[in-house]
């Protein structure tokens, strides 16, 4: 029986190892977290009861479905929880367990590493009380707290109307949404919206909710600075509204993001080649319709292949397995590989309206940070010192402005400033976004403590 | 087709440092750089600049080389963050601590002072250190860079004073016909130079080969590993007898260490670090200094070393072909000499003579039978075995 590895154990991981355990396969599943769940259908913690209509909302049964796919295949897995992929090298994987170091080996793999929060640095952004709306997601999803008694919505995508939702309706007294896309743009995807269906039909829902709950929703907003109180904590926001006038909103916490990034580190490391997506404006691990890398023994799944949501993850996740298990001789997959197909086709429409029209990256709202303004937070790069790098020694491409200035080196690798960094790099050389190219993957994948491979010998 | 006094292929610290050189002395320089100037070892490498330790053959230049360090401000404008913080090398035995104070006898021949310290005084002093270590030899003079300035900025430096640096140019052939050398690169572009400076690194061979001069350079991928950054404490520039792994600090927190060997495939200019050999480096790094058990890795990464196999380089004029100049296969340890030995360099293009001792670096010393011309080859460092030479040769 061939090794089968897969990497997440969200919707797409999930559905994945199941349809592999119904052809009789054993897999292992690695996941960082400690339980299934991925992104989306992320569990509290035991000791924390909670009813799961509160946690999911109108997700509940999808994710009650999830995890109970999952508790039900434990017997015929391998379920490695808290365990981080740290490296890939051949066919072999590096996995930080509770345990220690231990090496996993694949013939093949299955990629369901999720996505990331995109984040456009504004002036105020590393102020304390500044979150990602993912982070701020999680501490309400996760540890049942919020982010703050007054928290303002800044960025745009379905996320920051479902996770302000969230918090408004968990009692936080929402100060504003803010949205960068312009109520011309969602009025204009609006055909587009429709072949979303009863997600898009949420979307309107959480929208008309907070209209109704008296909670100020701005299109075409752009932010200018988000300011300290004296205790050094975010206190309020500057923003401009899409007329251009200048407003004060008073807040103890800011949620911010800008659209999803796939994790495509451990695809990198592989030697999945990845390209452009100009829609998205980002870079994706290259696939065949059936989610077959380019690379032989890897399958691809969920948002980490491109953002598609979780409804398609699982999707995806099942037709990654399936793809796989047609490569090994399994009769009936191809059947089902197409009908899987045909309903993800339905989901490109929606999310092309959505992330390409609707909700718009605002790359010029990136390009356009002050020469001050700092860019990479683990690191301390300025704008202005990638801009001179690419003024003064002719640096024209993404990785060798990280070589220069540092960007992109610290402990994210990039994840939360390459997107602005590669807009600002691009803008400033009058070039394309994909031009300057993407950061490369480094191992380790995520920062790894020392003390891990001292074999509880800590000196 | 232009003439050019002297033509570089490479653009690493070494290729940048000849073409300022000889640039300020108003030769007209071309330098053909395959991809960026600085974008292999020269711009990879751990940032050691030390000569405690050296082969005293290359004392000399090291020390040589030292003083154009000293200089980096003035010459190109920046410090290239290059700091003097002594390096610290450690002995976790008797015989090494022996070996130590044997070195240090030896290397004041050449104006080297080192400081052995023994087990009290070393503690006294870096009361950090862990317990296998029994003393140390300290040399104040050294210290340590950030490598991915100083190719670049000797390359911005060489253009303020003349030179015609090429970048994403690679030379893929180069003949001479008794008076002028002919170089041909990869979109066709033909260009001359009565003068020719094989710069190229863990490629030298490839280009020495090309004028009937084949050696024996394998290479090798250090595997190289940085924390987050931790507060201050660790100012020297550490490393051990035995050169299986050195650590060093910088300002804004992070430490960085090496140890080991990745992969490196020459033909694909390609090296990868190892889980493995990360883990074991983690290891002897924690054994040093165990403080440094709380910190985490955040990047790994490695790059293409040329090496001789008595982990001397190949520096001087060629035996077949006069006018060419070689300086390569630097075998883990050409940042330090990189400036000096571009100082060199012109002078040899220049003057035909230079007063730095170079005859142990010269390219005819191996003989080359057939089971060394084998190591030639690509991926000469299989990831399995690495070669002897490689085993043998200290990198930082
Ligand atoms: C912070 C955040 C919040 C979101 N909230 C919502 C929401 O409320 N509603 C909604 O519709 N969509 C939401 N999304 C989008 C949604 O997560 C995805 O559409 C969906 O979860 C995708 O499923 P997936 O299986 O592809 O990935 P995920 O659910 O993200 O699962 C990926 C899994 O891979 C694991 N993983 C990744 N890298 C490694 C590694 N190196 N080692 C070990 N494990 C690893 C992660 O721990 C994770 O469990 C959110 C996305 C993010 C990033
Ligand atoms: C990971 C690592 C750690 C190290 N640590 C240290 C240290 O701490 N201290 C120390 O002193 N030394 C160290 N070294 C060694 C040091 O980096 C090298 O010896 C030194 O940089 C060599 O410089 P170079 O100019 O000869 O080679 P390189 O920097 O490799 O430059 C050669 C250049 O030639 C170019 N080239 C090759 N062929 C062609 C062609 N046909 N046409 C055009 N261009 C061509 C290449 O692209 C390359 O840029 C380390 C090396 C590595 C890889």
């Amino acid at each position: 029986m061939p090794s089968v590895v897969i990497i997440g154990a969200g919707p797409a991981g999930v559905r994945a190892a199941e349809t592999l355990v119904r052809a009789g396969l054993r897999a292992t599943v690695i996941d960082e977290a400690p339980s299934s769940g991925g992104q989306i259908y992320r569990r509290p913690p035991p000791s924390i009861v909670r009813d799961s209509k509160k946690v999911y909302g109108f997700e509940a049964a999808r994710a009650r479905s999830v995890h109970r796919a999952f508790d039900d295949l434990q017997e015929q897995i391998d379920y490695w929880p808290d365990s981080t992929v740290w490296s890939a090298q051949g066919r072999k994987l590096g996995v930080i367990t509770k345990s220690g170091p231990r090496d996993a080996a694949w013939d093949r793999l299955i990629l369901a590493t999720g996505a990331m929060d995109r984040v456009i640095p504004f002036k105020g952004w590393t102020l304390p009380g500044v979150f990602t709306l993912g982070g701020a997601q999680v501490a309400l999803k996760y540890q049942a707290c919020a982010i703050g008694e007054r928290p303002i919505f800044l960025g745009t995508g379905p996320l920051l109307y479902l996770v302000a939702y969230q918090y408004a309706a968990a009692g936080v007294k929402v100060a504003a949404v803010l949205d960068t896309a312009t109520a011309g743009a969602k009025r204009r995807a609006f055909f587009g919206l429709i072949s979303g269906g009863r997600t898009f039909l949420k979307g309107l829902y959480y929208l008309a909710w907070l209209r109704a709950h008296g909670i100020p929703v701005v299109s075409g907003a752009r932010p200018v600075c988000a300011h300290a109180g004296p205790d050094g904590a975010v206190r309020e926001l500057e923003w401009r509204d899409g007329h251009g006038s200048l407003h004060r909103t008073a807040c103890d916490s800011i949620a911010t993001g800008f659209g999803l990034n796939p994790e495509t580190q451990i695809a990198d490391l592989c030697d999945v080649p990845c390209v452009f997506d100009s829609g998205q404006r980002q870079w994706v691990p290259v696939q065949d319709s059936d989610g077959r890398a380019a690379v032989a023994g890897v399958y691809l799944a969920g948002d980490g292949a491109g953002i598609k949501g979780a409804a398609a993850a699982e999707l995806s996740g099942e037709r990654a397995a399936h793809a796989l298990l047609h490569d090994l001789g399994h009769a009936g997959s191809a059947e089902r590989i197409k009908t899987l197909n045909g309903r993800l086709r339905r989901f490109e429409r929606f999310r092309r309206a959505l992330d390409e029209k609707a909700f718009k990256f605002p790359a010029d709202l990136a390009a356009s940070a002050d020469d001050d303004l700092m860019i990479c937070r683990c690191e301390g790069i300025t704008a202005g010192a990638l801009r001179h790098a690419a003024r003064e020694h002719g640096v024209a491409e993404i990785n060798r402005a990280k070589a220069f200035t540092r960007v992109g080196m610290g402990r994210c690798q990039g994840r939360i400033c390459g997107p602005a960094a590669g807009e600002i790099l691009a803008n400033s050389l009058g070039v394309s976004l994909e031009a300057v190219g993407r950061l490369r993957g480094q191992v380790p994948i995520k920062p790894v403590p020392m003390a891990a491979f001292l074999d509880g010998a800590v000196p | 087709m232009t003439g050019f006094d002297v033509a570089i292929i490479g653009g690493g610290l070494v290729g940048c440092s000849a073409a300022l050189h000889l640039s300020r002395r108003d030769a007209s320089v071309v330098l053909l750089e395959r991809r960026h100037c600085g974008s292999q070892a020269s711009g990879v490498n751990y940032g050691g600049v030390r000569q405690q330790g050296r082969d005293l053959a290359e004392l000399p230049l090291a020390r040589r080389s030292r003083r154009i360090w000293a200089d980096l401000e003035t010459l190109v404008g920046t410090d290239c963050e290059f700091e003097v913080t002594g390096h610290l090398k450690l002995a976790r035995s008797e015989a090494e601590m022996a070996e130590l104070e044997d070195y240090a006898e030896r290397a004041r021949d050449f104006d080297l002072t080192l400081e052995p310290l023994g087990p009290a005084q070393i503690r006294a002093r870096f009361p950090w250190l862990g317990d296998a270590i029994v003393g140390g030899s300290f040399c104040a003079e050294d210290g340590h860079a950030n490598p991915r300035l100083v190719a670049p900025a000797l390359a911005r430096a060489a253009v303020a004073a003349g030179a015609d640096i090429r970048e994403g140019a690679e030379v893929v052939g180069a003949t001479h016909d008794g008076h002028i050398f002919e170089l041909r690169l990869s979109d066709s572009t033909m260009l001359r130079a009565r003068r020719l400076i094989n710069a190229a690194g863990a490629w030298g061979s490839t280009v020495s080969t090309w004028f009937g001069e084949p050696v024996p350079e394998d290479v090798m991928a250090p595997n190289m590993c940085v924390t987050d950054p931790i507060p201050y404490f660790l100012a020297p520039n550490l490393g051990v007898c035995g050169g299986d792994i050195y650590v060093r600090q910088i300002r804004r927190g992070n430490v960085i260490f090496g140890g080991g060997v990745g992969v490196a495939d020459r033909t694909q200019v390609k090296a990868r670090p190892l889980a493995e050999i990360t883990a074991q480096a983690v290891r002897l790094a924690v054994g040093l200094v165990p403080r440094l058990a709380t910190a985490q890795v955040i990047r790994t990464w490695s790059g293409i070393e040329g090496v001789m196999p008595d982990g001397l380089p190949v520096i001087g004029p060629s035996e077949t072909t006069p006018g060419i100049l070689h300086a390569f296969g630097f075998s883990g340890h050409g940042f330090q000499l990189g400036p000096g030995v571009g100082a060199v360099l012109c002078e040899l293009a220049l003057d035909d003579a230079t007063s730095t001792p170079i005859d142990p670096f010269r390219i005819n010393r191996f003989s080359i039978d057939e089971t060394s011309r084998q190591t030639i080859g690509p991926a000469a460092n299989s990831r399995e075995r690495p070669s002897d030479a490689v085993r043998r040769s200290s990198v930082s």
